[in-house]
């Protein structure tokens, strides 16, 4: 990281580093307690890499106990670009026994743990293989600040450590701190400071090496740091959603609470609910008001919605509904992810229900995401569900900030009078309603019904056989114009090979990053991420018939027939036997190395049977 | 931008027309009626639906200023049969979709049809949660003590004894009582008609539409195919007593309204319990005020610039 060392403070001694000691990336790990902190420092350094222009992902875990319990907090950080958190650690912080036990199996063979010696003992067998430095965390952290503070500030502490390590930028980090304490006393700035510099100050050289980044690249915005709900939330905010309505749930809550806070401001406003269902019918109302509204849960609160979400299809109202998977089914795993919504989320409702599901890639692409999927409820007057995940909720990326005032829209309902109002009108090309939102008036004097019951073309209920397939096919018939108006998804790598890997949501990093190293150790793989997963685009046959074998990834089980959620749905659609599944549920993200082990088998399989 | 929430909504609908629209009549019933009603013959329903009528006539009332909001069930089918913008919802949501209306649409009135089924079934929890937030609508129960749509199963205000298809030995469960449930959850306005009573119905009507918050009717509702003579007792034409609220009713005096409730049927019929209270839509409205505050004469997006900036 050279622009560190040119604005290094005065008097701070420039050093001299070795070309050979010059990193790319780094993936630090931090485990500890819940209540030291921990997300914090991971915090402070993704804001710093997202300042120096360098590219940063986490992963974190949390326990689903209300206080205390093991906790982590992954952070990689790189000048190049980042896919993934990272299979493996290069450098351990273990604040306590428990985390230096449980998760030196995180740290790659030859990487450095660091860890508290006022609390850890090493494990001689394990010295062979990581390096061990200890540093008495706690007790210096007590010197720095004081003895009343034991706990607090060993995370400052360790963020000084690891500035010295990775010769971060000294200024900037602490202006970070200033920032996040600022709001409270000078006393408790004056301590975070003081303990950062004790950490910077300690002659961590003498016990090991120390790194620097190499030069990133040079951005023409700057970089914003947020995790994936943040960015989802303010994503709906800039689509113009100015009205919501939900029910508290993990890991849903944090965009609720977010949106609640902040919609006010824009003349907005976020409904907490008495249940699930309130909130979409909520929801539902308000986008009927004139507005798309947003409602979103997780898990079990998804199932829930079910039934309002089919009525949005009939009445063919626009609604964004976001979905943060987590482990299911029933309460699950509230704090893991899991990429088992699809089906819930593509057929969840009784009778033929065609819906909009599309699912964002990266906290970045959480932000536009969510503008799409209001733009997309909105011209096709249908429920869309926007399929986010855990991992992607809580993980904090970098990305450049968005150009606010090209993608802020004003998406008022227009109450001017129209002649007359027919919602459901047959004759429309694509089938696309035209509701006149409440308070237009109607010169007719003939006013529209929005309604779940089969209807005629002004919503008047109609049980006519010729009428309900008609409307069937109107609803279906509007999505597979959607279909036709959807991009052909780009291959990532060469568009013909052995092995497409597919992929949806949260998982294009970790995949993207298989294929590199693959094609690097000279294997021919290439990646295909779906963003619509309904409607599908079309033209995924002719990008199939390029590779010999198409392996859908996916965060959920093989299922009853040995495909997982995605790839039935595929092999359902093309009816090629080439579609196989590569699925795990333990409630963590893919590991690139669990992908191509998979793909190594695959590929060795290929090879031994070129006909498969 | 247009702020939807933060214009305090209206006081209560205006009676005269806005200017512009001053040369506009008002609305006659031939205009206001649409559909014809499906309800079977001589159901009370059509009582209801002839003083909406009225009302909208009587109070002037445009088409567009007004949205009739239902669920399901035979009185849900209500908004077909009204010539105005409607909704036809799932069962017993729609208080909480109208609510959605309302909060994001102060220039319209809302007006909630349905029945017993709807509200304190499956629908109790968001008829709790409506009155308690108190969110500006008015809700009519056509209360038939009985699940009609359905042809006869025991309804959750069917008195004991009931026999229906679901109890053919008699209803064992203990009923809800409307008044009380609506009380003790926190509704601003809560009045109880009868639809052999016209001009009463119209009167608790116009009061509930007036009411600056949640207005809620009771409207006992005869079911003359599965409970013919339920509401005879309150019907002098029939035998009946028809007693109106005590004129010394304290209508503010939460505890007399409950004693009220608590009578044994026919019980008592007018306004049991009324309070002003700062609707939802109000201290949303106030939120936001204060909100804007801190962003004076931003756009937009110079808001979610600021935030943003905060996350570099």
């Amino acid at each position: 990281m050279s622009e560190s060392i040119l604005t290094a403070p005065a008097g701070e001694q420039r050093r001299a580093i070795p070309p050979e000691q010059r990193i790319k990336e780094a993936v630090i790990r931090l485990a500890g307690n819940s209540q030291d902190g921990i997300q914090a420092i991971g915090g402070f350094l993704a804001r710093l890499a997202g300042r120096s222009e360098q590219e940063v992902m986490t992963f974190m875990t949390i326990p689903s106990t209300i206080s205390g319990g093991p906790s982590i907090f992954q952070v990689r950080l790189g000048s190049g670009e980042v896919l993934s958190a990272g299979d493996e650690a290069d450098m351990l912080v273990a604040f306590y026994q428990h985390s230096y036990d449980q998760h030196l199996n995180s740290l790659r063979k030859g990487g450095v743990v660091l860890y508290d010696s006022d609390h850890v003992e090493a494990n001689p067998e394990w010295q062979q293989d990581y390096r061990h430095v200890g540093v008495a965390i706690s007790s210096l952290t007590v010197e720095a600040i004081g003895g009343t503070a034991k706990d607090k500030g060993k995370n400052v502490f360790v963020l000084g450590l690891l500035a010295k390590i990775f010769d971060l930028n000294l200024p900037r980090l602490e202006q970070l701190i200033r920032e996040r304490f600022g709001g409270k006393s000078d006393s408790v700035v004056n301590s975070a400071l003081s303990s950062f510099h004790a950490g910077y100050a300690f002659s961590i050289g003498d016990l090991m090496e120390t790194f620097a980044f190499a030069d990133s690249q040079k951005r023409t915005r700057p970089q914003v740091v947020m995790n994936g709900n943040e960015a989802l939330a303010y994503g709906l905010i800039a689509a113009g959603v100015r009205f919501g309505a939900g029910y508290p749930i993990t890991p849903w809550s944090d965009i609720m609470e977010l949106l609640r806070r902040e919609l006010p401001k824009y003349g907005g406003s976020f409904i907490q609910c008495e249940d699930e269902i309130a909130s979409v019918a909520m929801a539902l109302g308000a986008s009927y008001g004139g507005r798309v509204a947003v409602t979103g849960s997780s898990g079990p609160g998804i199932s829930l919605k079910a039934e309002a979400i089919g009525w949005g299809v009939m009445a063919e109202v626009p609604l964004v509904i976001i979905d943060v998977q987590r482990g299911g089914p029933s309460t699950g795993l509230p704090t893991n992810v899991e990429q088992s919504d699809l089906n819930i989320a593509c057929f969840g409702g009784h009778g033929d229900s065609p819906r909009v599901v599309l699912a964002p890639a990266s906290v970045e692409d959480c932000f536009y995401t969510a503008i799409e999927s209001v733009n997309l409820a909105r011209k096709y007057s249908v429920p869309v569900i926007l399929l986010t995940d855990q991992a992607i909720a809580t993980r904090i990326e970098a990305f450049e900030e968005p150009d606010f005032a090209a993608v802020c829209q004003d998406i008022s309902p227009d109450l001017s009078p129209i002649p007359d109002a027919k919602p459901y009108d047959l004759s429309e090309a694509l089938g696309v309603p035209k509701h006149a939102a409440p308070g237009t008036r109607v010169l007719s004097g003939k006013y529209p019904i929005v309604t779940g019951l089969e209807h005629d073309e002004l919503g008047h209920p109609s049980a006519s056989p010729r009428l309900h397939s008609q409307m069937t096919a109107k609803r279906r018939r509007k999505l597979q114009a959607l279909a036709r108006s959807l991009p052909r998804p780009t291959v990532y790598g060469p568009p013909e090979g052995h092995v497409l890997l597919v992929g949806w949501g949260s998982t294009q990093g970790p995949i993207r990053e298989a294929v590199d190293r693959a094609r690097a150790a000279g294997d021919s793989v290439s990646a295909l991420h779906i963003r619509y997963l309904n409607p599908l685009p079309n033209g995924l046959e002719e990008i199939f018939s390029g590779f010999h074998q198409i392996l859908v990834v996916e965060l959920n089980d093989e299922g009853l027939y040995g495909y997982g959620q995605l790839a039935a749905m595929l092999r359902a659609r093309y009816c090629d036997a080439r579609i196989q599944g590569v699925n795990k549920c333990d409630g963590l993200t893919f590991k690139v190395k669990e992908i191509l082990a998979v793909l190594q088998n695959k590929l060795a399989a290929s090879k031994a049977n070129p006909k498969i | 931008m247009s702020a939807i929430v933060v214009d305090p909504p209206t006081e209560t609908l205006s009676t005269a027309p806005p200017d512009s629209l001053a040369e506009r009549k008002g609305l006659t019933k031939k205009e206001i009626a649409a559909d014809h009603p499906t309800w079977c013959p001589g159901c009370g329903d059509f009582s209801v639906l002839a003083l909406y009528f009225k009302l909208i006539e009587k109070r002037k009332l445009w088409h567009e200023q007004i949205t009739t909001v239902a669920g399901i069930g035979c009185s849900s089918r209500f908004p077909y049969f009204v010539q105005a913008h409607g909704v036809h919802f799932i069962h017993g949501r729609a208080l909480s979709f109208a609510s959605g209306v309302s909060l994001s649409r102060p220039d319209l009135h809302v007006f909630v049809f349905g029945g017993d089924g709807d509200a304190f079934s499956i629908g109790g929890n968001h008829f709790t949660h409506t009155a308690r937030k108190n969110i500006k609508l008015t809700y009519v129960v056509m209360d038939n003590w009985v699940y009609g749509l359905t042809k006869k199963q025991t309804s959750p205000t069917s008195p004991k004894g009931f026999k229906s298809k679901t109890d053919l030995w008699g209803a064992i469960d203990q009923p809800i009582n409307p008044m009380k449930q609506a009380i003790s959850a926190g509704a601003t306005f809560v009045a109880r008609t009868t639809h052999t009573n016209p001009n009463h119905v119209l009167q608790m009507m116009e009061a509930a539409m007036d009411h600056d918050g949640f207005g809620f009717i009771e409207c006992l509702s005869e079911c003359v195919e599965f409970y013919p003579g339920a509401f005879d007792p309150s019907n002098p034409r029939k035998g009946g007593v028809f007693n109106l609220v005590p004129k010394e009713h304290d209508v503010t005096d939460e505890i007399a309204a409950y004693r009220l409730a608590n009578e044994p049927f026919p019980g008592y019929f007018g306004v049991f319990y009324q309070q002003q209270r700062p609707t939802k839509n109000r201290l949303e409205a106030k939120v936001n005020e204060d909100a804007r505050q801190r962003v004076p004469g931003l756009a937009d997006w110079q808001i979610l610039k600021q935030s943003f900036d905060r996350m570099k």
